[in-house]
């Protein structure tokens, strides 16, 4: 599988009131890789990931699937939003059901294949609990689980773990590394969290505001055998440091090392 | 316990009142008449009459404006077009006192249950669909989305997202729709009827019979109780999800 996303550019409004929020946009995903687009706000991101999941068309440039030009939202691309994406009537082996349903795959395989996933995400005890009745972190693997039952060949993560508590972040992001290292899942990732970026993914774009475009990638090539030692380890906060100032310098507003 | 009491005090103080004989007993009847009117109208088999043709001239009238409301409503809530097309000549027409369609109706349908019924579904029909429609453009853009990147398609976005989701909403529309719909059987009767309560209490004036009148008003208020309780118990097993 190659996710290919070339020269695209995206603006909103019409007449003097356009407004270019991406320009130039070129990256690829191939399978097994997990790749990262990093950006403070304004820098389009999530645009980029709405244009990559066929929910908005690119006003330029083209974005293909295996030499397929995307032209709409599909179950090839699997997406999961920051928030309030779970069916809330639905418990949580419903929503892990519910994509495979609308593909109407047979009633035997869904059983199946939503209590594999739902152990997969280490919830096969709160199958039959309601979204509300879950934390912020359950939550949020329910929708993953959703989302890779549905068998996705990329699956989008936007900003997945922003609304949660950093220690709930902390561990979602362990546990999003190891579902990655156990499924061999390809994933691309957007987030505002250089940290998270260089945790998960094997490639980082930095992405500059105004209008959004790529400045930077890197290669990302530490040793992920142990994810809290990794935080605190010299050549990651390096690294980390070397792109935050990176980013600091495109937008002097910001201040924070995120 | 406290809605119980309220309704006790009511009923205390009208007795207090009409058996001190403050008032002529032909403008406030006791509430023993009350009841013995009540016994009178049920033995002879009008209230029973009354009370099935008023909840039949309801049922048809709202029923009919809820069935239609439902797809309307989300088809104004979901598509841009439909919606620039309905939404004006609806606040247009919302703003037209339903009971100002009577004339019109008799003329076009006689004095049958069809102009009754009609009355009860143009006058809520409206209502029902803006607040349908309201409903719809309050569904989280990520649960119809999430859907989409699924793999659904939009027939199935609208059966298996925007209807569950906006449910409660509904289901709490034709609660609130209702009164309306009573309201409009009650006003259809006084003008032209057999029977039904509303004909009831307007019998009922002519021989100045006030504790019939009050029977009537007792029984309306009392259904509209049991149909609201209804609904209540109807989101309450069936969308508990929202509660």
């Amino acid at each position: 599988m190659q996710l290919l996303v070339d020269q695209v550019a995206k603006s909103f409004g019409s007449g003097r009131k356009r407004k270019l929020v991406l320009d130039g946009i070129s990256f690829g995903v191939n399978t097994g890789q997990f790749v990262a687009l990093v950006g403070s706000s304004g820098s389009g991101k999530s645009t980029i990931m709405r244009l990559v999941a066929g929910l908005e068309q690119p006003s330029a440039g083209r974005i293909s699937v295996d030499g397929t030009t995307v032209r709409g939202p599909g179950s090839d691309r699997g997406m999961v939003f920051q928030k309030y994406s779970l069916y809330p009537w639905l418990t949580a082996a419903q929503n892990v059901a519910f994509g495979m349903e609308l593909q109407r795959l047979e009633r035997r395989q869904i059983r199946e294949r939503t209590s594999y996933f739902l152990e997969v995400v280490g919830l096969a005890d709160a199958a039959r609990r309601l979204p509300r009745e879950l934390s912020g972190g359950m939550q949020q693997r329910v929708a993953i689980a959703r989302a890779l039952a549905a068998q996705p060949r990329v699956l989008l993560l936007d900003e997945p773990f922003g609304a949660l508590d950093l220690q709930i972040r902390e561990s979602m992001q362990e546990f999003m590394h190891s579902l990655w290292q156990r499924t061999g899942l390809t994933a691309l990732l957007i987030t505002h969290d250089l940290e998270e970026a260089l945790l998960l993914a094997g490639e980082v774009h930095i992405l500059a505001p105004n209008p959004g475009r790529i400045v930077r990638t890197v290669a990302v090539d530490l040793d992920r055998s142990d994810l809290r030692h990794l935080r605190v380890s010299a050549p990651f906060l390096e690294l980390r440091e070397d792109l935050a100032a990176c980013l600091r310098a495109l937008d002097p507003g910001l201040t924070a090392t995120e | 316990m406290l809605g119980v009491s309220g309704v006790l005090i009511v009923l205390l103080v009208w007795t207090l009142i009409s058996s001190a004989q403050l008032v002529d007993p032909l403008f406030l009847p006791s509430p023993a008449a009350v009841l013995a009117a009540g016994r009178e109208q049920a033995s002879e088999g009008l209230l029973w009459a009354d009370l099935v043709a008023s909840v039949a001239r309801v049922l048809g009238g709202f029923g009919l404006s809820a069935i239609v409301a439902l797809p309307l409503g989300i088809a104004m809530g979901t598509s841009t077009v439909i919606n620039r097309l309905l939404e004006p000549l609806m606040g247009l027409i919302r703003y037209m006192p339903a009971p100002a369609f009577i004339p019109l109706l008799i003329i076009y349908f006689g004095l049958g249950e069809l102009p009754k019924i009609l009355l009860i579904f143009i006058g809520t029909l409206f209502f029902n669909t803006l607040m349908i429609m309201d409903a719809v453009k309050f569904v989280p853009r990520e649960l119809v989305e999430t859907a989409l990147t699924l793999g659904g398609r939009t027939s199935q976005v609208l059966v298996r997202v925007i209807t569950p989701c906006i449910a409660p909403q509904v289901i709490d529309a034709y609660r609130i729709n209702m009164a309306a719909a009573w309201n409009l059987v009650i006003v259809a009767e006084l003008v032209a009827a057999n029977e039904g309560l509303g004909k009831r209490i307007s019998l009922a004036q002519r021989f100045l019979r006030t504790d019939e009148i009050f029977l009537g008003l007792i029984v309306i208020g009392l259904i509209g109780l049991v149909i609201d309780l209804g609904f209540r118990l109807v989101m309450r097993r069936a969308c508990a999800w929202a509660n």
